[in-house]
C-alpha cells in the first residue's frame, strides 16, 4: 500500500510520455501518410479530405512526358550503378587501408576525406565541363560515377573501420589454407563486415535515388530525366495549372522504395553505423 | 624472396592494387575538377562558348554582386536558426528514443522516416501541404477553428524562412537523433550506477558523464549541420524558388543562377572558389571541437 502513490505518479509519467511522443510521431508521419491517401483521390474530388478512391493520378503520371516508368527506370539504373560502384570500390579500398602498408597511404586517405570538406555543389560546375570533354555529358553512367565519388569518404571510412574490427588471425589462417589476398577477403572477412556493406549500399542508394541537383545539371534530354526531376516538372504544371493530386502520386512513387528499403534493412543499418562510423 | 621482390614489397603492391580504383576515381573526378574550378575562375567563360583569360575580373566583380552579398546574410541567418532549432528539438526526441519504455522503438523509427525521403520529394510534399486552397496545413486548423483564414506560408520573407526551417527540421532531424542515440548508448552503464551510489543528481550525471562523453559526437553533428546549412539549395529552389522578392536565395542558389541562368561559368567558378575557401576556414576553426578534452 505504501507503494501506491509512487505507482500512480509513474503511471501519470508514462501516460504523459506516450502523449507527448505520440503527438510528435504523428507530426512526423502525417505528411507521408497524407500523401499516400491523397494520391488515391479522384482528380474530380475537390474536397481537401480524400473520400474517393481512384488510380487516375497514377494514370496521369504514366501518360506524363516519357512516362513515370521510364523516369523510374532511369533513377533505378543510376542508383544500382552507384550502389555497385560504391560497394566494390569501398570494400577493396577499405580492405587495403586496414590491412596493408604502402607508400602514399596517408596522403591518399586524406585526399579522400577532403571530398567531405569541399562544397559538393561547387564541384558540379567543372564536373559538367569534364564529363562533356570525355563524352559523358547527358549520360546516366557519368552521373553515377560522380555520385560514387561523393560516396567514397563515408564508404571507405565505414569499411576500413569494419575491417579493422575483424581479427587478422582469421585471414592468416585462410592464407595458410591456400587462399590468396582476394580469397581471404571473400571467404573470411566479407561475411563479418556485412552490416557495414549494407549500410554503405543503403546510403549510396538513397543518395542516388533522391539526388536532384546533379542530374539537373548533367542531364539535358527529357528521356534521361530521373524521378526527382520529373516531380519538379510536374509541379511546374501545364498551362500554369498545378496538378496537386498527380504531384502527390509522384512523390509516393519516389518515396515508397526508400521507406521500404530502410524498414527492411534497419537492423543492419544501425549496427553498421555503430561499428563503422563512430569509431576512429 | 622469389623473383627479387621481398615479401614486404609484394604486400605493398597488393595494398596499392586494392586502393587503385578509389585513387583513380578521386584523381579524375575530384582532384582534376578542383584544379579546373580554379582555372575556370580566371576565365571569361560563357556556358556555350570558349573561355578566354580575364585575370582576376571574376573576383573583383564579387563586391558589386548584390545577389551574392544578400545571399551571404541570408545563408548565415538560415544556418544559425536551423542549427539552434535542430539541436533543441533533437535533444527532446533523443530522450524519447533512448527511453526504456515500451514503444520507444516505434517513436524512434517514425522520427527517422522522413530522413530517407529525398529532399526534392519531401519539399514537394510541403509545397502541396502548405497551399492555401488544398493544403492540409491550412485545412486542418481551419476545420478545427484554430484559424479563420488560410495562411499563405510562402508569401512573406519571414513566413517563407520559417516554413523552410520547419521543413528542414522535419526532414533531417532523424539522422541527428540516431547519431545522438548511438552516442548515448555507447556510454558505459556502470558510470551512471557508480554516480547514483555516490548520490549524484540527474543534472550532475548529465553534466559530468553524458555531456563529456557526447562531446565529440556533438561536435561532429554541429560541423555537419553548419556545413549542410551553408550549402542548402534544393529546398529553396523547389519550395520558395528564391522568393518572395529574392529573399530566400542561398549561396549555392546564387552560384547556380550565375552558371545556369546567366550562363556565366567564370563568375560562378570564382564564387565557388570563394565559398570553398570560406568553408575550409570555417571547418578549420571548428575542427578543434572534435578533439576530446579530458573526460
Amino acid at each position: 500500500m505504501a507503494n501506491s502513490p509512487i505507482t500512480a505518479a509513474s503511471a501519470t509519467k508514462t501516460t504523459l510520455f506516450h502523449l507527448f511522443s505520440g503527438i510528435a510521431a504523428i507530426l512526423f508521419l502525417f505528411p507521408l501518410v497524407w500523401a499516400v491517401l491523397s494520391s488515391f483521390k479522384s482528380p474530380t474530388d475537390t474536397s481537401w479530405f480524400p473520400t474517393s478512391f481512384s488510380l487516375a493520378n497514377y494514370q496521369t503520371l504514366v501518360d506524363y512526358g516519357s512516362g513515370v516508368l521510364s523516369y523510374a527506370w532511369n533513377s533505378l539504373f543510376s542508383a544500382v550503378l552507384t550502389v555497385v560502384g560504391t560497394v566494390v570500390i569501398c570494400v577493396l579500398a577499405g580492405y587495403g587501408f586496414s590491412r596493408y602498408e604502402f607508400r602514399g597511404k596517408r596522403p591518399l586517405f586524406i585526399v579522400i576525406l577532403a571530398i567531405l570538406m569541399v562544397p559538393y555543389a561547387t564541384l558540379l560546375l567543372p564536373l559538367y565541363i569534364l564529363l562533356g570533354n570525355i563524352g559523358m555529358q547527358d549520360s546516366l553512367i557519368g552521373l553515377a560515377l560522380v555520385l560514387v565519388m561523393f560516396q567514397l569518404p563515408f564508404g571507405i571510412l565505414i569499411m576500413r573501420n569494419a575491417f579493422e574490427s575483424v581479427p587478422r588471425e582469421l585471414e592468416e589462417a585462410a592464407n595458410i589454407d591456400g587462399c590468396g589476398p582476394i580469397g581471404a577477403l571473400r571467404h573470411v572477412s566479407l561475411r563479418i563486415v556485412t552490416p557495414g556493406i549494407v549500410t554503405i549500399a543503403l546510403f549510396a542508394f538513397l543518395a542516388s535515388w533522391n539526388e536532384f541537383l546533379a542530374p539537373l545539371i548533367f542531364l539535358n534530354s527529357g528521356d534521361k530525366f530521373t524521378l526527382p526531376m520529373m516531380l519538379v516538372n510536374v509541379r511546374s504544371g501545364t498551362f500554369g495549372e498545378i496538378d496537386f493530386c498527380a504531384l502527390q502520386a509522384g512523390v509516393v512513387v519516389a518515396m515508397i522504395p526508400c521507406l521500404v528499403l530502410y524498414l527492411v534493412l534497419q537492423r543492419y543499418y544501425v549496427s553498421g553505423l555503430l561499428n563503422g562510423a563512430l569509431r576512429g | 624472396m622469389k623473383k627479387g621482390m621481398s615479401r614486404k614489397t609484394r604486400a605493398a603492391v597488393t595494398g596499392q592494387l586494392f586502393v587503385a580504383p578509389a585513387a583513380l576515381i578521386v584523381l579524375v573526378l575530384f582532384v582534376i575538377p578542383l584544379g579546373m574550378l580554379v582555372w575556370m575562375s580566371f576565365q571569361d567563360y560563357p556556358l556555350l562558348g570558349s573561355p578566354t583569360f580575364n585575370g582576376v575580373d571574376n573576383y573583383t566583380s564579387i563586391p558589386g554582386n548584390d545577389t551574392f552579398l544578400n545571399a551571404i546574410g541570408f545563408t548565415l541567418a538560415y544556418t544559425g536558426a536551423t542549427t539552434v532549432v535542430m539541436f533543441g528539438v533533437s535533444f527532446i526526441l533523443v530522450a524519447i528514443a533512448n527511453s526504456s519504455r515500451r514503444g520507444s522503438k516505434f517513436y524512434r523509427t517514425s522520427y527517422f522516416l522522413p530522413y530517407v525521403v529525398g529532399t526534392a520529394a519531401a519539399t514537394l510534399l510541403w509545397f502541396v501541404d502548405s497551399d492555401t486552397l488544398v493544403g492540409v496545413f491550412n485545412q486542418i486548423p481551419l476545420a478545427l477553428g484554430i484559424i479563420k483564414e488560410p495562411i499563405a506560408f510562402l508569401s512573406t520573407p519571414e513566413l517563407a524562412f520559417w516554413t523552410t526551417i520547419a521543413l528542414v527540421t522535419w526532414k533531417f532531424i532523424g539522422f541527428q537523433v540516431i547519431i545522438l542515440l548511438m552516442g548515448l548508448q555507447s556510454i558505459p552503464r556502470e558510470l551512471y550506477e557508480a554516480a547514483r551510489v555516490d548520490g549524484a543528481t540527474v543534472l550532475q550525471q548529465l553534466r559530468y558523464i553524458t555531456i563529456p562523453f557526447l562531446r565529440p559526437i556533438l561536435a561532429l553533428l554541429f560541423i555537419l549541420s553548419v556545413t549542410g546549412s551553408l550549402l542548402a539549395f534544393d529546398q529553396f529552389l523547389i519550395l520558395t524558388k528564391g522568393g518572395p522578392d529574392n529573399s530566400t536565395v542561398s549561396l549555392v542558389y546564387a552560384v547556380y543562377n550565375t552558371a545556369f541562368v546567366k550562363f556565366d561559368m567564370g563568375k560562378a567558378a570564382a564564387l565557388s572558389v570563394v565559398l570553398l575557401v570560406a568553408l575550409l576556414l570555417i571547418s578549420a576553426v571548428q575542427l578543434p571541437l572534435l578533439r576530446r578534452k579530458d573526460v
